[in-house]
């Protein structure tokens, strides 16, 4: 189980959050300019990255702020906590 | 009967016999025996049969490395099945009975199988039963190799969970804990030490050394009372850490009941601690390795250190004349043990060819010594009788001819020693393979997480406490302490020595036959099966594992796994640094399932909700049910009632006067702000952006991939505010779902969104009668049909109380949502039901409802719906192509999947053949003509029976439905088949005339 700081509340164990997937999916638009192709990546195709993970978590049972994180899928180690908008930073290891 | 109790000595407490039974067979012991040492000082030498081939089996060690001294403690709820008799404290009135023998230890039936083990390999199973199914096989065989039977009566036991956090945590209360321990304790830094034994020591309880110039004991009781006095330190003992897991959180187990005899037990039985460790140390100890050689598992055979700490700590000698095979000094100082404590050393083979100190000490003292031998045979078979030893060719090679047959009850032997590395290797710590020892040790950890003392792989005591003194204060220091070194203890008379690693004593020079060697005692997994499995090109550790199922056992080869790799170096010709090891996984030791589940167990697994009116519902005969979380009345029963007749008079009431139903649980979401028309003109497929103050709208939400979320009436309660309701058990989804979109996707928008579902019960006032009803009470809002028209919303006071009134309708009658403030919610209830009582006013519940919605064609999502309907399978296809903005899935409602003309659609279903009978929900539409098995045309997805209408009557989901409408269909269900027709959804009132008036 994580132990994740919610920029607003701190250190929290991960059953307080909940992961809300890859961070930083931009959705295309408008909806008649859009192709099949471009919509389904948008969907459903996502980084599988041997290293640094960006995505974004909600502290679900807390202050219900989304946020950013930068987390290693190897050691599962959190490397940084962004705030939603921000670019993330940068880390080595990390897909541009 | 080869084991005995000594006359003096040991940590048990002679004055406190306690009285246990074996298989029906009454036993003494003392207070601080295990089962396992009770066993042994009553000379119990057989305590089980082995899993695959029945073998008789004894103690092999003194912990949790136990494979075979498996056992069934008590019965009834009280049931205990596959716990080992080395980790189970004595108490007075203990039963137990072995796991794996019918019908009974020394008369096992299935002991044949070992006549037949040539036959019965590694994957017997697999290749041998999978014609037609394994599933056909599977149950006599698992009852054939079966371990213990699962409690049949329910848990009565309470399970305790706790949440900690400390500074250091150190794992294991043995030498090196202990010194850990006090090192970053001095420091003030918040400390935990646990052991799952009840006493503090570990080895050298069963040891004969000193600490410093005092006996151990002394040692171990000052650091012991430093470290209770020390008020920002923990002792947890009979609390095994057992998980390691991420960013610092272990798992404990700590057993507060199990040691007492069962009518003393009160309070919880275990209690599941999470502890979240700034630094871990563990100091878990090593594991003794058995060698490898035919016969090893006869009953008698045991680890050598094992040996000696039943004698020491136990006073349970376990034989009068012992063999010692060896392959490392540390069997040296377990003869030595035991010799002090009168028992007779008969020959102690070592694997090594030159004498080492200890060696040549211990022949110096008039033991017979064999260098270069070891020991090939044992004779015996529920005990032993003699060990058969052979020296060794420079090879490992058994020589022939060079034969020793030594007398003797115990055969003890010592393969080295394997660090616990199994919480520093779940922590995501590497390994490596040390030559010096022979065995895996510590590398590379990314938490916060270090070994110390034998864990490390660090044999010497004095400089396992000098690593331990040091490595407590440093873990101090990392957490913020001003931690200084302190003085470690020393510890006198110690050696390992070398080791000759043996990992399986090659007998194959020697004439006769031998009988197989055993890697896994208790998957009766030998050293033949990791060869046949190496064979047959099984050839990565995992697969030789899972192949032969070599330390897949509930003791997951402590003892085995070592050797087992051992052997597959030999086998495959690759060094055991490059085999490597299969993966450790929690939890180290079996958990019982209730320290996990804790108090959430029966009705607290999932708490219901309850209505506002609960006591009301109750008084007037509800039969409740668990909706979506909430418990809800399904119907009101009266005079001995059933569902049906229960429903039907619900639903009559309803259509001819009015009816009553609490409907608190409709989701309700607050959306205000500037932007909040655009906002939830993107959430709905509706367009919402026309939506009126004082209007309601009914919508749909989707997700993006254009799937039907959920559904509710929007109400526009002024400019910039609005009302949006949900289905009873989504309303918290969609509130996520739409601070998700706010935050993420659209944080430019000025729009604040708050669930007050349970800020307001609700109260469906609905029927003909239902304005007549409401009339009745002192309301500022005007209720009549021009000022107050169907899908509009007013916000007011009814006898001086907040309200809003939304007049809104799932069964198509005139109908009014009252909602008060939740606190007002039981009263109101009994409010409106004294004032109908002249109307005859009847409460309906949840199953009514479903019948009135049902009859008036109105979609269920979820019911009606599923993970693959669009928005325009519902008949929103227009809807959508009047909006030009986007919203949430739109684009996927335009994929070409999407766009296919024959998907299903939902229609009404028409019974044809005259039964009362509702069709079945999830019955198949064929073709009429159509013989099944054909292709489904799609299926039954709501049916009731309609009172009003004196009829059965279903909606379904059908292929190209709306363009079928008034088409026959067949309505098949397991064989059976039913006439039907397609039709509109909505057979009640299909002009919805009853609405407005």
């Amino acid at each position: 189980m994580l132990q994740i700081s919610c920029p607003y509340c701190g250190a929290r164990a991960e059953i307080e959050f909940r992961c809300g997937g890859q961070a930083h999916l931009e959705r295309p638009g408008p909806h008649d300019q859009v192709s099949d192709r471009q919509w389904a990546e948008y969907l459903f195709y996502r980084d599988n990255p041997k290293g640094v993970s960006l995505e974004r978590w909600v502290h679900r049972f807390g202050c219900r702020q989304w946020f950013n994180v930068a987390r290693s899928t190897l050691t599962h180690e959190i490397l940084a906590v962004y705030g939603m908008g921000e670019q993330p930073p940068q880390l080595e290891g990390t897909k541009r | 009967m080869s084991g005995f109790r000594l006359e003096k000595g040991g940590r048990i407490d002679r004055s406190r016999p306690l009285s246990f039974t074996f298989e029906g067979v009454s036993y003494e012991g003392y207070a601080g025996d295990t089962l396992g040492s009770a066993l042994m000082a009553n000379g119990v030498s057989m305590l089980g049969r082995s899993f695959k081939y029945h073998r008789p089996r004894g103690l092999l060690a003194a912990g949790l490395d136990e494979p075979n001294a498996i056992m069934q403690l008590e019965d009834g709820a009280q049931a205990r099945p596959n716990v080992k008799a080395t980790g189970v404290e004595l108490y007075d009135g203990l039963r137990a009975a072995p796991v794996n023998a019918w019908p009974s230890l020394s008369f096992d039936l299935l002991s044949v199988n070992s006549m037949f083990a040539r036959f019965i390999p590694a994957a017997f199973y697999y290749k041998t039963f999978m014609w037609p199914h394994w599933s056909l096989f599977e149950p006599a065989i698992r009852r054939a190799a079966g371990l213990g039977v699962s409690p049949e009566a329910s848990d009565e036991d309470i399970y305790d969970k706790r949440y900690a956090a400390c500074d250091v945590l150190v794992v294991g209360g043995g030498p090196a804990g202990l010194q850990a321990a006090q090192a970053a304790s001095r420091s003030g830094a918040r400390v935990m030490l646990v052991d799952h034994d009840a006493q503090w020591g570990g080895s050298l309880m069963a040891s004969n050394r000193h600490v410093g110039q005092d006996p151990a004991d002394d040692w171990i009781g000052r650091v012991v009372e430093e470290l209770r006095a020390a008020p920002e330190t923990q002792l947890l003992n009979r609390t095994l850490a057992f998980g390691f897991y991420d960013h610092g959180l272990v798992g404990l187990c700590e057993r507060l009941t199990d040691h007492l005899p069962l009518a003393e037990r009160s309070g919880p039985r275990l209690r599941f601690w999470k502890v979240r460790a700034k630094s871990v140390i563990l100091a878990t100890g090593a594991i003794e390795r058995p060698l490898v050689f035919p016969n090893n598992d006869r009953p008698g055979v045991m680890l050598a250190g094992a040996g000696a700490t039943y004698a020491a700590r136990y006073a349970a000698a376990p034989g009068r004349r012992a063999v010692f095979a060896v392959n490392n000094d540390s069997g040296y100082e377990s003869a030595a043990v035991l010799r002090r404590l009168g028992v007779d050393i008969a020959a102690i083979a070592d694997a090594r060819p030159g004498l080492s100190a200890k060696g040549a000490q211990m022949a110096a003292s008039g033991i017979n010594v064999f260098t270069a031998s070891t020991i090939t045979n044992v004779r015996g078979g529920k005990k032993v009788r003699a060990a058969e030893l052979h020296k060794l060719d420079d090879d490992g090679q058994a020589v022939k001819g060079s034969a020793a047959l030594v007398e003797c009850d115990t055969v003890l032997t010592s393969g080295g020693w394997s660090p616990v590395v199994h919480l520093y290797s779940q922590a995501g710590g590497k390994l490596r393979f040390d030559e010096q020892i022979q065995a895996f040790v510590p590398r590379e950890c990314g938490q916060h997480v270090l070994c110390v003392g034998a864990a490390g792989g660090e044999f010497s005591l004095t400089q396992g406490l000098a690593d331990a003194a040091r490595a407590g204060a440093a873990a101090a220091r990392d957490c913020g302490f001003d931690a200084a070194d302190i003085e470690p203890a020393t510890v006198d008379g110690e050696a390992f020595g070398n080791i000759r690693p043996i990992w399986q004593v090659d007998v194959s020079g020697l004439a006769g036959e031998r009988g197989k060697a055993w890697l896994d005692f208790q998957n009766d997994v030998t050293s033949d099966d990791v060869a046949l499995a190496i064979r047959e090109n099984f050839k990565s550790v995992e697969h030789v594992k899972r192949y032969t199922t070599l330390g897949m056992a509930s003791d997951q080869g402590k003892t085995s796994n070592v050797n087992g790799i051992g052997v597959m170096e030999g086998a495959l010709g690759k060094p055991m640094a490059q085999v490597g090891t299969t993966t450790f996984r929690p939890p180290y030791d079996p958990i019982e399932i209730g320290a996990f589940a804790g108090r959430r167990v029966g009705e607290n697994i999932a708490p219901l909700r309850p209505l506002a009116a609960e006591d009301a519902h109750e008084m007037l005969g509800a039969r409740f049910e668990d909706y979506g979380g909430w418990r809800r009345p399904a119907f009101y029963a009266q005079d001995g009632e059933d569902e049906h007749a229960a429903v039907r008079r619900e639903a009559l009431a309803v259509r001819d006067g009015v009816g009553l139903f609490e409907a608190s649980p409709l989701g309700k979401i607050e959306v205000a702000g500037a932007d909040a028309r655009e906002f939830l003109n993107r959430f709905y497929v509706n367009n919402m952006a026309t939506l009126k103050p004082q209007r309601c709208r009914y919508g749909v939400m989707l997700d993006e991939n254009g799937v039907v979320l959920d559904d509710g009436v929007l109400a526009c309660l002024g400019p910039n505010r609005y009302l949006a309701g949900t289905t009873s058990g989504h309303a918290a989804l969609i509130a996520d779902n739409m601070d998700e979109w706010l935050q993420c996707e659209w944080p430019d928008l000025d729009v604040v969104v708050q669930e007050v579902t349970t800020n307001w019960a609700v109260m469906n006032v609905n029927g003909p009668r239902a304005r007549d009803l409401l009339r009745k009470f002192d309301c500022s809002i005007d209720l009549a049909a021009e000022a107050f028209p169907h899908m509009h919303v007013r916000e007011g006071e009814i006898e001086g109380v907040a309200c809003r009134i939304q007049r809104v309708s799932f069964s198509g009658e005139l109908s009014y949502e009252v909602a008060v403030p939740w606190g007002f919610g039981a009263s109101f209830w009994a409010a409106l039901m004294d004032a109908g009582r002249e109307f005859g006013v009847s409460p309906f519940g949840v199953e009514t409802l479903m019948a009135l919605r049902v009859e008036k064609g109105f979609l269920h999502v979820g019911a009606d719906t599923d993970g693959m309907t669009l928005p325009q399978d519902i008949g929103f296809g227009g809807v959508i192509s009047r909006k030009a903005a986007d919203f949430i899935g739109r684009r996927s409602t335009m994929r070409p999947d999407s766009l296919r003309d024959d998907r299903r659609q939902f229609v009404g279903l028409e019974c044809l053949d005259g039964s009362a009978k509702p069709l079945t929900v999830g019955a198949h539409v064929l073709l009429p003509e159509s013989a099944p098995p054909a292709l489904t045309q799609g299926w039954v997805t709501s049916s009731v029976y309609s009172a009003a209408l004196g009829k059965p009557v279903a909606l379904g989901m059908v292929a190209n439905g709306r363009e079928r409408i008034g088409e026959e269909v067949k309505i098949w269900d397991r064989g059976v088949s039913r006439r039907a027709r397609i039709s509109a959804p909505g057979a009640y009132d299909p002009e919805g005339k009853r609405l407005h008036v």
